[in-house]
């Protein structure tokens, strides 16, 4: 390959995308780390405090899309107080001065004020893309600034944001030369839209092909719209609540039979039952289905509705479902490859899905590698026969209601079921754990999970020796999140220099103390050490043997961050 | 599996823990707070920083005792007084929060506003669902396809104007009032019940007064 000129290296890297890949190529040698870093184009950063955005810009001088993530996971489950930090202001700020040619930005658990969305939307000319998920502050203001400024606009794509919405007209604001939208989504905004407005913009998009609407937009206003677009491939449906003797419903079977394209559905979050039925022509196309808003669909209705979706590969779906619907879906949609099962009712007060349905999808679809369930009960022998049937799972996240609750057949812990998961299925790179457990389920992991990359645990484990053949057996460990484990010092200070080797660690109500806490930032100045104080005043130093509430740990390049608040102490 | 002697060993040191002892605050140590499972606790002694009760949903109190012995820790507990409602723990089960507070919104928004309609002269009464009309005019379509009748337009001088038929409806105040005078929002949310009436009446109330 030396023998090559650039241009020649260049080429043959076009054809190089993943991420992993092209941080390989850049450690071959110095020409090609070169060569590299001013052809790449698209840069992820789990992270946003591993690296200054300064030095971001100067490596890659060609950067075009960027994605950065923020908080801490158990930020999702309030576990993070507010104000911790993400902030994109300053990579914004930072992009804008550096000239960068940015086209687009996916953002994730990261605080984006109305401010920085419109810096984003003026400063660079040929801006496509916006995503932005679990992201917070930002109001409908923003978002008209994205839509007035952004001429070249592809995508705004809003998941699970929590938005202020200050039922100004911000749609109104794509002018009427906007017509290049390939994607909108809207679901999680709360307010009324113009449907009038919407329409028109729906009508002069011609490549739009994925639409999610939110609750506001009506039945008659959905049929117009989707109507106007027989291109779309992705819908998400806000309202579905109507009549259904009434005309407009009639009108809308009509269209969604012309609707050829369709092959995801979402939404529902307000739905009279009887409604659905305006579906079924698109059903039987279908390969993503996420039902996991629409609480007001009753189990019988959700199970009638499967029976049509024979090509399902991904689905969302409530455990209103139940274990009988759940075998339903095992017997019809032998596609599936990912499944998430969410909780109706956040007590989890009946018993809606417990093992038998886990075990039922796993007899009927062998291509299944991703799935979360929430559950009721767990058994050793489910979790054995799952692992059987189901080899090649990458991704499987188990939330038992009742946290610590052992198989109600044997009143075991769930140790050899989880174990049986980790030794079938060799490829498996993320693993959620919970019910009740000892230090052995650890060892079965560190033993059997080569590839793991993410490991969540709550509620678990007896001993330091627990995280510790986490920490020895998994060598692709990048994600370590803890949380009310009897995990402690020795536990934390054993092997510190495998945190370098990974992105994080997160552990909150464990047995670590400040001290331990200490003694690893000195050790170990590429880590950022934060330990969250709420309770103590802020000038007050804590006592070296006082356990820790809430510690995170981040390799980084950047040093201490200036943006902490006052309850972050960084050692 | 710890052997048997051992595991025995353990539980006996453990038991002392498991008490429950009814008393004032402070008059016993904080270390006798019980720990539903015991194997988890054997290392760490005192801990002020431990997570809340987590009673399980089953107790299981006529299992072998004997027999398993790493279940008497947990049988003990059954001694105890009945398990309190589930105690919530923050961030569990792992939802996200955006997921919560939606369901949460959307079951406060749900549960449909069904209102009893009835009819001059009909046999029965029938019920609807006032949540699921965009407002009068589909409401008022549903209502004739419902009864088998035509009621016509609404004017605000004339009423239902050219119609044998006039829907009414009795507000929170108990007063009869005519559909269509009051913006749809406030008509559903004080809407108790709703009667068509039928003939000479129904014309009078198109009368101005």
């Amino acid at each position: 390959m030396n023998y090559f000129p650039d241009e020649v290296i260049e080429h043959i890297f076009e054809y190089v995308g993943s991420h992993r890949d092209r941080n390989a190529l850049s450690l071959v040698c110095r020409s090609w780390y070169r060569i590299e870093r001013c052809t790449r184009e698209k840069v992820f950063i789990g992270n946003c405090y591993s690296i200054t955005p300064e030095r971001l810009i100067q490596r890659f001088p060609s950067l075009k899309s960027l994605t950065l993530k923020g908080k801490p996971h158990f930020a999702d489950f309030s576990l993070v107080p507010h104000g911790w930090g993400g902030f994109v202001y300053p990579w914004i700020e930072a992009l804008a001065k550096g000239k960068v040619g940015l086209e687009e930005l996916r953002l994730k658990r990261m605080v984006v004020s109305d401010e920085s969305l419109e810096l984003l939307s003026r400063a660079f000319p040929n801006f496509k893309s916006l995503v932005l998920v679990s992201c917070e502050e930002f109001t409908t203001d923003g978002l008209a600034a994205i839509a007035a400024n952004c001429k070249r606009l592809r995508e705004l794509d809003l998941q699970e944001n929590e938005v202020d919405d200050h039922k100004g007209q911000w749609l109104s604001c794509f002018p009427d030369s906007c017509t290049s939208l390939v994607s909108l989504n809207f679901a999680c905004l709360k307010g009324e839209i113009n449907t009038g407005v919407l329409e028109r913009l729906v009508a002069r998009s011609p490549n739009l092909k994925s639409l999610r609407l939110n609750r506001s937009v009506p039945l008659d206003a959905l049929q117009r719209i989707v109507a106007r677009a027989p291109q779309l491939v992705d819908l998400g449906v806000g309202s579905l609540v109507h009549d259904p003797a009434m005309e407009t419903f009639a009108k809308l079977m009509t269209t969604m039979n012309k609707c050829k394209s369709i092959t995801s559905l979402s939404g529902f979050l307000e739905v009279t039952p009887r409604c659905l039925t305006a579906m079924y022509p698109i059903l039987p196309k279908l390969t993503s289905l996420n039902l996991s808003y629409a609480a007001g669909i009753p189990g019988s209705d959700l199970i009638k509705l499967i029976r049509h979706c024979k090509k399902l590969q991904r689905l969302w779906i409530m455990d209103s479902i139940g274990d009988k619907g759940l075998g339903v879906v095992a017997n019809t949609c032998k596609e599936l490859q990912e499944l998430r099962v969410f909780p109706s009712d956040n007590i989890g007060q009946h018993a809606a899905v417990t093992e038998k349905g886990l075990v039922a999808i796993s007899m009927g679809c062998p291509k299944l590698h991703s799935l979360l369930y929430f559950c009721h009960q767990m058994t050793n022998a489910a979790l054995i026969t799952v692992a059987k049937n189901c080899p090649n799972f990458i991704r499987f996240r188990l939330a038992i209601l009742d946290a610590t609750k052992p198989d109600p057949d044997t009143n075991q812990p769930l140790d050899e079921g989880f174990g049986a998961i980790v030794q079938s299925c060799r490829r498996l790179r993320r693993l959620s754990l919970s019910g009740q457990l000892t230090d052995k389920v650890f060892l079965y992991i560190g033993m059997y999970a080569e590839q793991l990359e993410m490991l969540s645990i709550a509620f678990a484990g007896e001993s330091d020796k627990g995280m510790l053949y986490v920490l020895n057996g998994c060598k692709k460990l990048r994600k370590l999140e803890i949380r009310d484990c009897p995990f402690g010092n020795t536990a934390l200070l054993t092997d510190v220099g495998k945190y370098e080797t990974m992105r994080s660690l997160w552990m909150s109500s464990c047995e670590v103390t400040v001290g331990a806490c200490k003694v690893l930032a000195m050790k170990m100045p590429r880590l950022n050490v934060e330990i969250f104080n709420e309770n103590e005043p802020a000038d007050c130093e804590p006592d070296d043997v006082q356990k820790v509430e809430k510690m995170y740990l981040y390799r980084t390049l950047a040093g201490k961050r200036k943006d902490a608040p006052e309850y972050v102490w960084t050692l | 599996m710890a052997t048997s002697a051992s595991a025995y060993e353990n539980d006996i040191k453990n038991l002392k823990a498991t008490e429950l002892t009814l008393g004032l605050p402070g008059t016993h140590l904080q270390e006798n707070i019980p720990i539903i499972d015991q194997e988890k606790s054997s290392a760490s002694s005192s801990s002020n920083k431990r997570p809340l009760q987590l009673p399980h949903e089953e107790t299981s109190p006529a299992q072998d005792c004997g027999s398993k012995c790493s279940n008497i820790a947990k049988n003990t507990d059954d001694d105890a007084a009945p398990p309190p409602s589930k105690a919530k723990i923050v961030g569990w089960p792992p939802i996200r929060s955006y997921r919560k507070n939606s369901l949460q919104e959307q079951s406060e928004a749900a549960g449909g506003i069904y209102v009893k309609v009835s009819m001059d002269g009909a046999p029965y009464l029938r019920k609807i669902d006032l949540k699921i009309y965009g407002g009068y005019p589909q409401l008022l379509k549903s209502l004739e396809n419902m009864f088998k009748l035509t009621i016509g337009e609404y004017s605000e001088k004339e009423g239902y104007k050219g119609s044998d038929y006039a829907p009414t409806y009795e507000d929170k105040d108990g007063d009869w009032m005519l559909v269509g005078d009051v913006p749809w929002d406030m008509f559903v949310t004080s809407c108790k019940r709703l009667r068509i009436m039928k003939g000479s009446e129904a014309r009078g109330l198109g009368c101005a007064v």
